[in-house]
């Protein structure tokens, strides 16, 4: 399957943005917004892809091809994102903390009700 | 404009500046009452230095800061600013005294912000009078909007408070239309400046131009309390008496006719207005509002609410003038400025001496009223046959030149409507006066009001007999009506 | 030292950040100093950046000696500069103001809420000044984390709230990153001025999907009105010196982002003048829309919160119109929005923490007790209605002018609707707080705030001061409008504009 790679980026997107929305568990919420974080990654992974090329490391040929090698570029990128996602998921968890320690719940339908009173 | 002379700008700058002492030194009551008496004389002082160059013709102008391309913040002493802000900051002085006994004897409270606030109507109205282009006067024109909201709410009753947030519902409402309208007049005609004579012709068709028209007069007209915009005026009777006077005579009121003939006069033009078919809208309007505001008069029984339906009445003779456009009678329109402005606030004063001295508001409480107090009365004789347009006092010298202007421009229907306003405005106020003196029972018995609040009402009374016998003598406002109007029937030709 | 001075702005808060809970450890007063002394001279680097830059044009610093565009370089140009000045002073006065709010229950928890408050400003001027549409990123989320972290410390209803605004955010930022990995793809590069010079060759359809994402991405930062939702709830439990800053430059810098996007890097007829038509709907409608459910709201800082989605709306509106005037005047708003909401949500700080409560109610006679604070807040509220001489007056002026021009009436009504509903709900509070006497408010204050009420008069110097210098800003902004106009704004737009 031709940009199967790209297809399951989208799928993972698509998880993401309804599990955020529809979910009513805040856990729940939390985890797919790190599905959500995970399918840009696969994209720009998928950007730097390119087939029969390897890893950006020379030193085995002589003149080195662009074609041998897939674009480092993307995957720096994306360590870069890993660790904003990483924080930002430590700070929702951190979040989640402090929600269930005061309203002892994580289901926004009763989390709301107990806000209310 | 020949120069740069900084007296416009001072003109502005004093009573603002009185404002910010007052604020500033608001515990020393002495200091406070102090500059609300050196302020006015000041800012009358110098507007009044200007008054000789304006008649020989030149026209004394700053230009300060730039608020936007093409616009700066400018001033210019022309006749009708200089008519407008000598009427406004010389009624200032009288006020100010009026002011202080009125407080005292009613012990009002909050009355730092009451003189700042007064201060910084009077800057505004100065402001508004010598507006150079239409930004500026905004600018001033929402100032005053502000700087008299916290006076109608003056006392801070419920009651108080709804009429403040009516005036201030009408006026802001107003005013968006009123930006709405500049901004599309900077878009047709960037950066131009007032000009007698108007500076729109043919920037844009008909209909837009209409449209431009209708924006204005809305704009203006709240303020002016054009009929059927004027239901924030007798609301906002329940403020202090001396600010009644603000918004009738001074200020207020006076701010939004003299925007309306600004913009009749300035910005269209008498022969546009007259190409568009809005010169008689216009005129039929404030005819309409003539009649139907002194038949409302007739109807109401507290004092100073029938003062204000005439007030209503009264400003729309000055728009009648704009909208008949001939120069008879827009000199006699804006002549009427003047003599509205000294009858209505000598009325004013007499309604707010009678409260402070006996508390009655009522016009059936009144009585035999002009047997205690017969000087106030004198007067309040005065300032109503003045406005009913009795010869020889200062109503009448302005009604003349409209039916005059009236019958120049080819509509004598309108003298039939100034004759029947002047008859209307004798059965409502003749019989205040009648009962006054004639009604009621018991004998003569002198119970005047402090000298404060008298001084000030008979200068105003004797200014109306002497502006009503010889117009052009005594005070410049009569030549310098007839230098507006002339400029811009003038300016509309050439 | 000068040769450095772009990415001295970013360095310096980052750097305090860094040693701000070490700082901690020793001493408050020397911690203060930290913030206060980084921020000052993140302050003065911009200006003097800002200085070269209106001189000589746009300054770019090659990040440690890389060529762009395989480096990432900083650009200081009249724009980014001008944002730079505008975050910059803003941090400052709000550090002041926020000094005692910043504190922890230990010196360390102290030191952690300052590196927050840096982090998030080392973000947003990393934002305005680098010329790396990834590099960007990174900072958008920095200043995400830091302003999540801080308006979090509101209490338990905060938590809640910025949890939603943490996953409104991140999905704000992969939208911006997807739409970021799109322009990459055809072109290769990620540099700003090379993407702009690239994009035109590049193939439309692309190119368009990467305007709609990053777009969207924004607008949710930003909180364009239907996209708001999570704006409200987080601006009403956040301790309010933090929301200040919030209100007042982040959702300014996304803007800045957006503009930006729209006028300097993506050129793409067809869908931008799509996207733009679509932003300015969305924006006159949100005028409107959430001046309506302001006037509706009984807490002080819910009503200004709803109003900050209603000043952004002209922010964005002006962009949508996209002529040179409506641009200046959206410029013109994010300057004067930033530093008149700033003064009312300190202002409303300060009404909180002097009588416990920011309910309308509470506020009957208030101008008696907090004159100064009531007389900050009445400057900024009639700028904000848009009333001369204050600066929004001007704002709303060219915005006007702008929509005329477009002859856009139906934008002209909401612009004029908004400044009316404006007026209804920022009058209400003035009538109540200079013409009502406290007893007659409507409901009596509960015991334990009338405890409170007690405690009459001024808050603290440090929180006062702050207010009546972003009041005295707001005039000054409307007096010499032209002034800023003509010598920052213009070069910033330098001739942009649809």
């Amino acid at each position: 399957m031709p940009h199967a790679d790209y297809v399951i980026a989208i799928l993972l997107l698509l998880v993401g943005l309804y599990g955020m929305l529809a979910r009513s568990n805040l856990v729940w919420k939390l985890i797919a917004m790190s599905f959500l974080q995970v399918a840009v990654i696969v994209f720009f992974v998928a950007l730097a892809a390119k087939s029969g090329a390897g890893p950006p490391i020379t030193g085995k040929e002589a003149t080195p091809l662009a074609r041998d090698y897939v674009n480092p570029l993307p995957h720096a990128l994306m360590l870069t994102a890993i660790v904003v996602g990483v924080s930002t998921t430590g700070l929702g968890l951190a979040l989640l903390l402090r929600i269930h320690r005061a309203y002892d719940t994580l289901e926004e339908a009763e989390l709301l009700r107990r806000m209310r009173e | 404009m020949e120069g740069l002379d900084l007296r416009p700008a001072i003109a502005v700058a004093v009573p603002a500046a009185a404002a910010a002492l007052t604020l500033l030194f608001g515990d020393r009551p002495r200091l406070r009452e102090g500059a609300s008496f050196l302020a006015p004389i000041a800012t009358c002082a110098v507007l009044a230095s200007m008054v000789p160059e304006v008649l020989a013709g030149s026209e004394p102008a700053t230009a300060l800061i730039t608020l936007a391309p093409g616009f700066r913040l400018g001033l210019t002493a022309d006749a009708f600013g200089m008519l407008f802000a000598l009427l406004a900051s010389g009624l200032w002085v009288l006020t100010a005294l009026y002011n202080v006994g009125y407080l005292r004897a009613t012990r009002e409270r909050h009355q730092t912000s009451y003189y700042a606030c007064f201060a910084l109507c009077v800057a505004a109205a100065v402001g508004i009078a010598l507006a150079a282009n239409l930004i500026t006067l905004f600018i001033f024109y929402e100032v005053l909007t502000l700087a008299t909201y916290p006076l109608v709410a003056h006392k801070r009753t419920p009651e108080a408070i709804t009429a403040a947030r009516k005036y201030l519902a009408y006026t802001l409402g107003a005013g968006q239309v009123l930006l709405l309208a500049i901004v599309a007049t900077a878009v047709l005609a960037p950066g131009a400046d007032l000009r007698p004579g108007g500076f729109l012709a043919g920037t844009a068709s008909d209909p837009a131009l209409w449209v431009l028209f209708v924006l204005f007069m809305i704009g203006c007209g709240v303020k002016a309390a054009l009929m059927p915009l004027h239901a924030w005026l007798p609301a906002a009777m329940v403020a202090p008496t001396p600010v009644s006077a603000l918004l009738h005579a001074v200020a207020v009121v006076k701010a939004g006719t003299f925007a309306c003939v600004r913009v009749v006069g300035w910005v269209f033009g008498v022969d546009l207005m007259r190409d568009l078919g809005a010169d008689l809208v216009l005129a039929t309007a404030a005819a309409v509002t003539i009649l139907v505001a002194s038949v409302r008069a007739l109807g109401e029984s507290n004092l100073k609410r029938r003062l204000a339906y005439s007030t209503v009445g009264q400003l729309s003779y000055i728009v009648l003038g704009a909208g008949l456009g001939s120069a008879a009678a827009l000199a006699g329109g804006m002549f009427h400025m003047a003599a509205h402005g000294l009858l209505k606030i000598t009325l004013f004063f007499c309604a707010g001496s009678i409260y402070v001295r006996t508390g009655k508001t009522e016009i059936p409480a009144l009585e035999g009223i002009g047997r205690t107090m017969p000087a106030t009365m004198a007067a309040f004789t005065i300032g109503a046959l003045g406005l009913t347009g009795m010869p020889a006092l200062a109503g009448f010298v302005g009604k003349w030149q409209l039916g005059l202007g009236s019958l120049d421009a080819g509509h004598g229907v309108f003298v039939g409507v100034l004759v029947a306003s002047g008859l209307l405005n004798a059965a409502y106020f003749l019989p205040i006066v009648h009962g006054a003196f004639f009604g009621g029972s018991g004998g003569i018995r002198f119970d005047e009001a402090p000298p404060a609040l008298w001084i000030p009402l008979a200068v105003t009374a004797a200014a109306s007999i002497a502006i009503g016998v010889a117009p052009g003598a005594a005070l410049p406002f009569y030549e310098l009506a007839w230098q507006a109007a002339r400029a811009v029937v003038a300016g509309g030709t050439s | 030292m000068t040769a450095h001075l772009p990415i001295l702005i970013v360095v310096l808060p980052l750097a305090g950040a860094v040693l701000a809970p070490v700082v901690g450890l020793v001493s408050e007063r020397v911690l203060r100093g930290l913030t206060l002394g980084v921020l000052l001279l993140a302050q003065l680097s911009a200006l003097a950046a800002l200085g070269v830059a209106l001189e000589g044009g746009p300054w770019r610093y090659e990040l440690g000696g890389w060529a762009p565009p395989w480096g990432i370089e900083y650009v200081v140009d009249p724009l980014g500069g001008g944002m730079a000045v505008l975050v910059s002073f803003m941090a400052l006065v709000t550090a002041i103001h926020a000094a005692r709010r910043l504190g922890g229950a230990t010196g360390f928890a102290t030191g952690v809420h300052h590196a927050l408050y840096l982090l998030l400003t080392a973000g947003l001027l990393g934002i305005v000044v680098t010329g790396d549409a990834f590099n960007l990123y990174v900072f958008l989320e920095m200043s995400a984390l830091g302003a999540y972290a801080l308006l979090a410390g509101g209490g338990d209803r905060a938590a809640v709230a910025v949890f939603r605004y943490l996953l409104l955010g991140t999905i704000a930022a992969a939208f911006y990153l997807l739409g970021i990995g799109h322009l990459y793809a055809v072109t290769g590069t990620l540099n700003l001025a090379d993407l702009a010079a690239r994009l035109p060759a590049a193939d439309p359809g692309v190119v368009a999907t990467a305007l709609a994402l990053i777009v969207v991405g924004l607008a949710i930062k930003i909180a364009i009105f239907p996209l708001h939702g999570w704006l409200p709830d987080a601006y009403t439990y956040a301790p309010t010196a933090m929301v200040s800053f919030v209100a007042s430059v982040v959702s300014k810098v996304g803007a800045y982002v957006l503009l930006r996007f729209l006028f300097f890097v993506i050129e793409a007829p067809g869908a931008t003048g799509r996207a733009l038509d679509l932003l300015a709907a969305a924006a006159a409608i949100g005028i409107v829309a959430a001046s309506v459910m302001a006037v509706a709201q009984d807490d002080l800082r819910r009503m200004l919160a709803y109003s900050s989605v209603a000043q952004m709306g002209y922010i964005v509106l002006g962009l949508g119109l996209g002529n040179a005037t409506a641009l200046t005047g959206a410029l013109l708003h994010v300057v004067n929005h930033a530093v008149l909401k700033a003064c009312l949500f300190m202002a409303a700080g300060n009404l909180l923490l002097q009588t416990g409560t920011a309910r309308l109610a509470g506020c009957a006679g208030i101008a008696r007790r907090l004159p100064l604070t009531m007389a900050a807040f009445a400057i900024a509220a009639l700028s904000m209605i848009g009333l001369p001489p204050a600066g929004g007056f001007f704002s709303k002026w060219y915005l006007i002018l702008g929509a005329l021009e477009q002859g856009a009436t139906l934008y002209v009504a909401a612009i004029l609707a908004g400044s009316l509903l404006t007026a209804v709900y920022l009058f209400r509070v003035l009538e109540r707080a200079y013409f009502r006497s406290p007893e007659q408010a409507a409901t009596p204050p509960p015991p334990s705030v009338a405890s409170l009420a007690a405690r009459a008069g001024e808050a603290p110097r440090s929180m006062l001061l702050p207010v009546l210098l972003l009041a005295l800003v707001v005039l000054g902004l409307g007096v010499f409008n032209q002034a800023l106009v003509e010598s920052v704004l213009r070069p910033a737009l330098a001739g942009m504009g649809r």
